[in-house]
């Protein structure tokens, strides 16, 4: 791997939803800088966005590792909540344990995590019941996904 | 569409202070839901939404959405404004409800998807 040319790492607070997207709004800030694709820009906002709020709602917040190289975006955010129990059921669309209190501010429909997975050029989640969760994204800047 | 022309048209108030006047919204997406909007909205360049929170002004920032329409009479905070003004967002804010808002501007040329 590259010697990564932009590290930045970021606290993810607690059910604090009035500053949930700081981070990820911060992220797209530095791809703009640096003259990254719009379309790629999008795509990793979008994923990084999308775990971040889950941290927010589902693991007590977090913390966000973000390395940039001249090749790629690589984003990891972390958290000790309760873990997911059946990975293969929540990457499904439409399923969620979302509580209705965040039903209510918009989110917690049960696309986040497929929705990182359409962004991501690879998405890997590590987790483990009453440990939390690990989500790593990567987003190619040459990658011609589209979404 | 100009934000100017948006906001006649669905006789609204443009509470953004900041905004480019100059841009030419085509495209538009209606949802209170913005897992929803992330996940299926493409190149849309305004939100119409009845929801009310910081969030909405992030999911537009995300997803590169120029315009947000608050529907139904619904006025956003004023910590929202100034979030919305300083990533560049205009913000209008309309009595129409959800669908009579989207449908007046549909009707002047507002598409589904394509291009900002």
């Amino acid at each position: 791997m590259k010697k990564a040319v932009i590290v930045r790492d970021y606290t993810i607070p607690a059910n604090d939803f009035t500053i949930a997207g700081e981070a990820s709004s911060n992220v797209r800030k530095i791809l703009t800088q640096l003259g990254v694709s719009p379309n790629v820009v999008k795509r990793a906002s979008i994923a990084m966005y999308e775990a971040e709020i889950n941290a927010v709602i589902h693991g007590k917040g977090g913390n966000a590792h973000v390395e940039i190289d001249e090749n790629k975006i690589y984003i990891v955010i972390s958290d000790e909540g309760p873990g997911i129990a059946d990975l293969e059921l929540a990457m499904q669309e439409g399923y969620s344990t979302a509580p209705d209190s965040i039903r209510e501010m918009g989110f917690g429909a049960g696309m986040g995590l497929s929705n990182m997975k359409k962004h991501a050029d690879i998405l890997d989640i590590d987790t483990e019941v009453n440990r939390g969760t690990t989500v790593h994204i990567t987003v190619y800047f040459n990658s011609d996904k589209k979404i | 569409m100009k934000i100017s022309e948006i906001a006649q048209a669905i006789n609204g108030e443009i509470l953004t202070k900041n905004h480019d006047n100059e841009l030419d919204i085509k495209s538009a997406c209606s949802a209170d839901l913005m897992s929803d909007v992330m996940a299926f909205s493409k190149e849309n360049a305004m939100l119409l939404t009845g929801l009310i929170n910081p969030q909405v002004v992030r999911t537009a920032e995300m997803m590169d959405m120029k315009v947000i329409v608050f529907v139904r009479g619904k006025k956003p905070t004023e910590s929202m404004i100034e979030l919305a003004e300083e990533k560049g967002i205009a913000l209008i804010a309309t009595e129409y409800p959800l669908f009579e808002a989207s449908g007046r501007l549909y009707e002047k040329g507002i598409q589904g998807s394509g291009e900002n």
